[in-house]
């Protein structure tokens, strides 16, 4: 009967530790992409010039319909046939930034559409133009409304960047992984990574829980 | 002439809401509307300032035409960039207030200035803070709108429109959506800008107001101008039994 080994768990901590590097690096990146992709289909969505409004709902439909999973793989193993090569880091990022963008693309078209329509009349009737409108009155005040939903789907990116251990990308998954294989302790090299997510999820969640208190307060 | 609405019609999907109206404000003119609720009167206002954009006839506003639709003929509509410009020019207060609630109220007056007519922000501001005095709000130049009263909060917003330096003032409704002890100061600034020459259109339920301050009343319904003359006339001896029905039910 074997027993839970802790440790092994403490050897092999340090490696697990180097491993994460990768994994905070891989979600801020596509955090800061996925969110500049998101509000440009935000807008391009609630524009009003149709060939805006279709690229942004087609973009949308495309990566928020097609798994993650199969995203990766298309980009890292199906481009390469057509001559566009990534290395797995770059996949990863291109991949997880395009998907976050779509989800964060309806965040912010809804926090944008969920101010009040006096709002935008009102800019519009001191001669504002849409985009004076839409970056002066209408997202400095849809920010706070998009804090729990953007935590959220911050939460789920970084859980979604061990997707990325299946183009061999190293990050803590992948290194949990060779470890298990390396260690034959599968268990103890899994929970080890498992317990790495929950510690980042739960360091983001109190982040974005400061952020909500301190944006109520402001007014 | 401030403005020209020559055979306005508007509607909303099957809701004809403008039928064959049309009116002209004189410079310096009080224009006051009223009417039951869904009328059309707040229609009309928008219209002015394109809020709305009517389905059939024409706009003039400054001598500029701003749309003509007449059946048979060329639609003209003036383009985007020239109606933010037109904008500029036609102050407007909501009965909502619709102030920025991210702003504080200084910011409020002076964000348009700065970034639409493109005033030095120190300049800006200066003149924010004598607007804020002109509305007796001297004191709330950094509070937020959701700090003050409705009554302050509708007066701040028509600093905010003044700031622009407006051609026309167009309220819709005004002080429908305050408590009644908060009506006066609201009125009152409204009558001051009136004397002071300011082109004014006001949608309004406030009867006195109308008869005190107008030059000129104008009764609508079902989305017509049923009738229009000086507050003697309309209060005094209305022609239209449908004007008489609505004063005796407003004034009772």
């Amino acid at each position: 009967m074997n027993t839970f080994d802790f440790e092994i768990i403490i050897e092999r901590f340090p490696i697990f530790l180097k491993a994460t590097i990768p994994t905070i690096q891989l979600t801020l990146l596509a955090i800061t992409f996925g969110t500049i992709i998101g509000l440009i289909i935000a807008l391009m969505k609630i524009s009003q010039k149709k060939p805006l409004m279709i690229i942004g709902t087609f973009y949308t439909w495309i990566f928020r319909g097609i798994p993650l999973l199969v995203q990766l793989f298309i980009i890292y193993y199906g481009l390469p046939s057509i001559g566009i090569e990534f290395s797995p880091r770059e996949a990863a990022a291109l991949g997880l930034s395009l998907c976050g963008g779509a989800y964060i693309a309806e965040i912010i078209r809804a926090g944008i559409q969920s101010i009040d329509k006096g709002q935008m009349e009102a800019a519009y009737s001191l001669g504002m133009s849409w985009e004076q409108a839409m970056f002066r009155v209408i997202i400095p005040q849809s920010l706070k409304r998009l804090i729990p939903p953007m935590g959220n789907e911050f939460i789920t990116l970084l859980k979604d960047t061990s997707l990325v251990a299946v183009i061999s990308m190293v990050e803590l998954l992948r290194t949990a992984q060779t470890q298990a294989s390396a260690t034959f302790k599968p268990f103890e090299m899994y929970v080890t990574a498992g317990f790495i997510y929950l510690m980042l999820t739960t360091l983001f969640t109190i982040l974005f829980n400061k952020l909500e208190e301190r944006l109520a307060l402001s007014e | 002439m401030m403005v020209e609405l020559k055979q306005i019609y508007k509607s909303f999907g099957t809701l004809e809401v403008l039928k064959d109206v049309s009116l002209t404000i004189e410079k310096g003119e009080v224009l006051v509307i009223i009417g039951p609720s869904g009328s059309g009167k707040s229609t009309l206002l928008r219209c002015i300032n394109q809020l709305e954009k009517i389905n059939q006839g024409e706009i003039i506003v400054t001598g500029q035409v701003v749309a003509r639709k007449h059946p048979g003929e060329k639609e003209f509509v003036l383009p985007l960039k020239q109606v933010y410009k037109l904008r500029e020019k036609i102050g407007m207060v909501f009965q909502r207030f619709n102030l920025f609630p991210h702003m504080k109220a200084v910011r409020n007056v002076a964000e348009a200035p700065i970034h639409v007519a493109k005033v030095p922000k120190k300049e800006a501001y200066e003149r924010a803070c004598q607007m804020l005095k002109k509305v007796g709000l001297s004191d709330k130049e950094q509070a937020y709108p959701a700090h003050l009263s409705g009554g302050q909060q509708q007066r701040l917003a028509i600093a905010r429109a003044l700031a622009m330096e407006p051609e026309i003032m167009l309220f819709d409704e005004p002080t429908s959506a305050l408590d009644p002890e908060l009506v006066g100061e609201v009125l009152q600034v409204m009558k001051d800008l009136a004397k002071e020459g300011m082109t004014m259109a006001v949608v309004t339920h406030e009867m006195s107001f109308a008869k005190d301050v107008a030059d000129r009343v104008i009764f609508m319904d079902e989305g017509r101008i049923v009738e229009q003359g000086t507050p003697q006339e309309i209060f005094g001896q209305p022609t239209q039994e449908r004007t008489r029905t609505f004063l005796r039910k407003i004034l009772n």
